[in-house]
């Protein structure tokens, strides 16, 4: 199980790096969620995998699971989903605003523009 | 427990939910006055907060009274306040501009204002690190929304690259804080402190990488060199309180790389002790020569005036960097100093914008603005604040780190980056004030009919820039009883048992 999280954990950051470097913001909010994705489980597995163990107290248990990550990442979840939520406003506001979904703004000069309506490829 | 130390936090949140529910029922007017009037308030409590620590007493304030490793507490020492002070004090001259005019246009520039306020507190407060997170991420959603502020195609763009990169940074920040977490059991940083210093060998690689890892986080925030790049764009397209307001951020930054790196990775702790010192002087003095060109380069005045920022940024951290107690209370001083500087210059730089129709603050020649004798004596005074000449505050905290570089052997360096940088700042700044006050007359005036018409300064703008530079002045009137101060808190963080000793009691660290 450690095995899979930690890949599972180790594709998503990679490929929340990858979009997130590309110049197109639609793609780079897509990563910065992959990675907000990856950096939650991370979080929530930090105090090691348990399985079928409770994080409160119980008179049956034989152990616990860490109740801390768990209230962590309830915290970060709701932290990444209003600045996702965010960002994603901003970008429409500055597709609408600089005419273009390039990150910085500018059009290519082989780019042909991207005016609104145009379909992309 | 004392319910002062959580104070100066809840207050600017009760202050930001009061005037998001008056938003409509109450006119601009008295929003404005009341978000004054908290400003105020704030700055007393604050006060007494700084009455109650001066003696070197640390304040813990456990919420919801849980003891300390397992609940979170919010932790006032000499520096904590010290940060504060200085917050609420910017944060009342920069409301004190805004409201004349700025804060028009939304209905929500008076509630983010206060809810910036109550992130900065938080975040100088508290003494958890997943704490610090939060806090990091109140503060800068209240940012962006303050930075968008009326909105603009320039603002968009610098707004969108200031959030992409701080939400980076919040990613990198989480990476971090769960692998402190996952491998010493716990985020409460006196707690950490105690239990970096006895890492077992087999782990000490990833605790290594974790501090790193935050120390970036932190840079990013402060914008040392390279992580800067967001700073030119951001505060100079943003509206000119708010830049003000702005000038304390990057010293969240630094406050965090001062208070985590003494604390958890300082000269006590063992295996991980002083894990970024020999990195983080290079980068600051790198730092300081980068934003030097910049500052060179600029072709307007609110971007040489940013970049000025990445060079106070850079002076600090150098201070930082050398890790005495005279350098670091130094620093401290130079810290208040640039703060109230940098947002003085902000708010002037935006009158003389004003003052010039459509050239705005581009560094061209122009027709002579109103009131040139006034501004350009202002802009003088303001100058040789930011450049560090004699007689005021620039120059005693420049003094006072360069005194404090003199015994050590990184002396060279240190001596030759700041007295080169401070030398090319008073050749920039002097380039800048002839070209728009001296080489004025002669020029076609250009300011066409579809041009902005220039704006005069008037005195409701020009009191707050007064009120800045008076601050500067107190802090030369002071310097003695502040720096002994300001010595007194690098003192207290280059003895990080009391702090664990006040926050997890005497018995488990006897």
């Amino acid at each position: 199980m450690e095995a899979l999280i930690a890949v599972i954990i180790g594709v998503l950051t990679a490929c929340g790096v990858y979009l997130a470097l590309r110049a197109r913001t639609f793609p780079v909010v897509i990563g910065l969620t992959l990675l907000s994705y990856a950096v939650n489980l991370f979080l929530f597995v930090t105090g090691r995998l348990t399985v079928g163990q409770p994080a409160v107290i119980s008179d049956q248990a034989v152990g616990y699971a860490d109740p801390l990550p768990q209230a962590l990442v309830l915290t970060a979840i709701v932290i990444s989903f209003g600045m996702t939520a965010f960002i994603i406003m901003l970008s429409l506001k500055a597709r609408a605003e600089l005419g273009t979904d390039q990150v910085d703004g500018r059009l290519d000069a082989g780019d042909g523009g991207d005016i609104p309506g145009e379909k992309r490829g | 427990m004392n319910h002062l130390v959580i104070a100066p936090i809840l207050f600017p949140l009760f202050a930001a939910t009061l005037l998001l529910l008056v938003r409509r029922v109450i006119p601009l007017r008295v929003r404005r006055r009341l978000n004054l009037v908290a400003l105020i308030v704030q700055v007393l409590l604050v006060s007494l907060l700084v009455q109650r620590v001066a003696g070197g007493e640390i304040l813990v304030y456990a919420l919801g009274n849980w003891p300390a490793p397992y609940g979170i507490v919010m932790v006032a020492d000499r520096l904590s306040v010290w940060m504060l002070l200085i917050t609420s004090l910017l944060a009342f001259f920069a409301m004190l501009y805004a409201v004349r005019g700025t804060d028009a246009g939304s209905r929500h520039f008076h509630p983010l204002f206060q809810l910036q306020i109550f992130g900065l507190s938080g975040a100088f407060l508290t003494g958890d690190l997943f704490n610090l997170f939060v806090f990091f991420e109140i503060l800068l959603l209240a940012s962006y929304g303050l930075l968008l502020h009326r909105g603009g195609a320039n603002r968009v763009r610098a707004g969108l690259h200031f959030v992409a990169l701080n939400l980076a940074g919040s990613t990198l920040f989480l990476f971090a804080v769960g692998t402190l977490y996952a491998i010493l059991g716990t985020l409460n940083m006196a707690d950490l402190a105690v239990k970096a210093a006895a890492t077992p060998p087999e782990n000490l690689g990833v605790v290594r990488a974790a501090g790193l890892l935050l120390f970036t986080v932190f840079a990013l925030k402060a914008a040392l060199i390279p992580l800067y790049l967001w700073l030119p764009a951001a505060y100079s397209s943003t509206s000119a309180p708010v830049a003000a307001l702005f000038a304390i951020m990057t010293k969240v930054g630094a406050y965090s790389i001062l208070r985590v790196y003494t604390l958890i990775f300082g000269a006590e702790a063992g295996p991980v002790a002083d894990l970024i010192g020999p990195w983080l002087l290079p980068l600051a003095l790198a730092t300081m020569a980068v934003g030097t060109l910049g500052v060179l380069a600029a072709h307007e005045l609110r971007r040489q005036v940013a970049y000025l920022v990445v060079v106070s940024v850079g002076f600090l951290l150098t201070a930082f960097a050398l890790g005495t107690e005279a350098s670091i209370g130094a620093g401290l001083y130079y810290l208040a100093h640039s703060t109230f500087a940098a947002a003085a210059f902000f708010l002037l730089a935006d009158i003389i914008a004003m003052g010039r129709g459509t050239l705005a603050d581009r560094l061209d020649p122009g027709p002579i603005i109103t009131d040139a004798n006034l501004v350009g004596a202002l802009f003088f005074v303001t100058a040789i604040l930011v450049a560090g000449l004699p007689p005021l505050s620039g120059f005693v905290g420049k003094y006072m780190v360069l005194n404090a570089a003199v015994d050590l052997p990184s002396m060279p360096w240190v001596f030759g980056v700041i007295l080169t940088a401070g030398l090319f700042g008073v050749i920039a700044l002097a380039r800048s004030g002839s070209l728009l006050f001296y080489r004025a007359e002669g020029v076609i005036e250009r300011t066409g009919a579809a041009g902005r018409s220039a704006i005069g300064p008037n005195w409701g703008r020009l009191l707050p820039v007064i009120g800045l530079l008076l601050m500067c002045v107190t802090l030369v009137v002071l310097a003695g009883p502040l720096s002994d101060y300001t010595r007194a808190i690098g003192q207290q963080l280059l003895e990080p048992s009391a702090y664990i000793r006040a926050v997890l009691g005497d018995p488990r660290n006897a």
